[in-house]
């Protein structure tokens, strides 16, 4: 009986698995070989095509000298064309209890971003970046760890002073000398707690919005838990774009709403 | 029977001696049972000795010691300064004291806050171990999370200790060391401020010594987790001047190589300097953490110990500041 009971076990998992797998279509191999990555492809990349890609360049220390302020960057400028932009730019951590970073709609923006995560362990890096054919192209980084970042309170919450300054912004262009480098950073106050500390439940920002005066939307921006506390992101504009007043929204997971005029 | 076993059993038995004998296992069992670390106390003026730590960063192959404590023997006792990383170093540091001299241990001396300074102090307990009240506070507040670090970092050479800061608040203008001064020996303490809120600094005016503790680190980068770079240019600065004022031969810094410890001081001065300008400049420039932290350093810094693990920790640690400057502004 037992048997019979495998051997139909067997042949259905013969016929299951060509399918499933037929649905998503990957190319390359990863370079971490990190067990992780499957769960990740799956709950991620179900049913849709992704390719090993280095011209999706992710940067990051070689080790995570505070765990609760890890710098990456990631730069897809290679990648993008007039023919087959990117629509939109995905973070992934592997070995995180939360492993989804942000998305990216660089919309008028280039497709390069600078901020700082919360790592948990040492663990790859992965930025997925969805051209218009609907492929994704996965670049990634590995980064070191002595571990803890997820798991810790953040700086404000633990002195207790994040409800004085919250969602506070402070935003700044810088312009190169040959006016060919546009980069604008910003700085949002917030403590963007994971819900992983006990008694702390998960608050953080969810969304941020770069505006013109016309209200057409220049870049978007979703994030999650993992950012790093006051979040502070480094924008590149592309080198022609005109000198206009925009203006920053968002929103927490609160409700609680942000908005700031960028000034030049 | 046992004709046959015999030589099985000596194949099993050569087998497993073979083992034993096998470099990997020896080295583990070593650090794993019989912790020890190199306490070779060096003689560098009169009465005054030196137990020189690596230059490197922390790791469980040096225990966590890349600190040089020191000792000085007076006909009024010995001083102690810095009790090493952890309680086995304070240990081991006391019974090779005791090796050389039979007068008495009276004084132990932690010269700042940081956990290498003071991780021994465990085992002065029926000694009066003085610190400034900000490197006392300090300890206080940060004692448990050096504990964590240093047990994730060097495990087993950890074992037992805990953080016990100073027992006694010292106030440098009080003079209080002068109970061990002698026909040799005059003391004086200073307290200097930049790589923490407070860097205690040890001079015998007859001996022409000074223990300089962190504010110099010689042929070695920097560790800055409480560091303010103008305060700290301001002191070496200021510690220039005592040393030429006192006639200093031979300064001891807490980090690196004491035969050149002159030199350390402009060694610390450069790197310091180049970071500053480098930090600030990058936040000028709108640049982000990760594109400082890849910032190619100057061959002069190239052979500094623990350039790497250092420089990156530098950048971590200041760069938020001087952000925040320019956003400011």
């Amino acid at each position: 009986m037992s048997k019979l009971i495998l051997a139909f076990c067997i042949c259905l998992t013969t016929l299951v698995s060509p399918l499933a797998s037929a649905t998503t279509i990957e190319s390359g191999k990863d370079p971490y070989q990190s067990a992780a990555w499957l769960s990740l492809k799956k709950e991620y990349l179900a049913n849709q095509t992704f390719v090993f890609d280095d011209r999706v360049k992710v940067s990051g220390p070689e080790f995570a000298e505070d765990a609760l302020n890890v710098p990456i960057k990631f730069d897809a400028t290679e990648l993008t064309s007039k023919s087959n932009p990117i629509l939109k730019i995905m973070v992934l951590v592997d070995r995180n209890p939360i492993r989804k970073v942000l998305v990216y709609q660089p919309l008028k923006f280039e497709p390069i971003l600078s901020f700082r995560i919360k790592l948990e362990q040492a663990s790859p890096i992965r930025v997925l970046a969805q051209t218009k054919d609907k492929v994704w192209h996965v670049g990634s980084t590995w980064v070191e760890s002595a571990g803890g970042g997820c798991t810790l309170p953040t700086g404000s919450r633990a002195d207790g002073s994040w409800s004085e300054s919250l969602n506070q912004v402070q935003t700044k262009y810088f312009v190169s000398q040959d006016q060919n480098s546009i980069r604008l950073r910003a700085r949002i106050m917030h403590p963007m707690d994971t819900g992983l500390v006990s008694g702390i439940p998960s608050f953080h920002i969810e969304s941020l919005e770069i505006r013109d005066k016309n209200n057409a939307i220049w870049m978007k921006l979703a994030i999650f838990e993992p950012i790093s506390e006051n979040p502070t992101l480094s924008f590149d504009l592309p080198a022609n774009t005109p000198k206009e007043n925009l203006v920053l929204v968002g929103n927490d997971n609160n409700g609680n709403l942000i908005r700031n005029e960028i000034l030049w | 029977m046992v004709k046959i076993l015999t030589p099985l059993y000596k194949l099993i038995v050569t087998v497993f001696l073979a083992f034993l004998s096998l470099p990997g296992y020896t080295a583990d069992k070593k650090t794993l049972h019989y912790p020890k670390y190199e306490i070779e106390p060096r003689v560098i003026a009169a009465d005054t000795y030196v137990i020189a730590g690596e230059n490197d960063d922390f790791n469980k192959s040096n225990g966590c010691n890349i600190i040089n404590t020191g000792f000085i023997v007076t006909n009024n006792g010995v001083l102690v300064i810095n009790s090493g990383p952890s309680k086995l170093y304070g240990t081991q540091q006391r019974m090779a004291i005791e090796a050389i001299t039979a007068k008495p241990i009276r004084f132990v001396l932690n010269l700042n806050l940081h956990p290498d300074y003071f991780f021994g102090n465990q085992s002065y307990s029926d000694i009066p171990i003085g610190a400034t009240a900000k490197t006392i506070a300090g300890m206080t507040r940060e004692g448990n999370a050096y504990a964590d670090n240093l047990y994730h970092i060097c495990g087993d050479w950890m074992a037992g200790t805990e953080s016990k800061p100073a027992s006694q608040s010292i106030n440098p203008a009080g003079n209080e060391l002068s109970k061990f001064n002698d026909a040799e020996h005059q003391f004086k303490l200073i307290e200097l401020n930049g790589h923490t809120s407070s860097d205690l600094v040890l001079i015998d005016t007859k001996a022409r010594i000074a223990f300089v503790g962190g504010l110099v680190f010689s042929h070695r980068i920097v560790t800055t987790p409480h560091a303010n770079i103008k305060e700290w240019l301001a002191s070496l600065n200021q510690l220039t001047k005592i040393i030429d004022d006192n006639q200093i031969n031979v300064i001891v810094p807490s980090h690196g190589d004491i035969e050149f410890g002159m030199r350390g001081i402009t060694e610390t001065r450069n790197y310091l300097v180049w970071l500053d300008t480098l930090l600030l400049k990058s936040a000028e420039s709108g640049l982000d953490l990760n594109e400082v932290i890849k910032t190619p350093i100057p061959s002069q810094f190239q052979d500094f110990a623990a350039l790497k693990p250092e420089f990156l920790r530098n950048v971590i640690q200041l760069y938020p500041q001087y952000e925040r400057n320019v956003f400011s502004k």
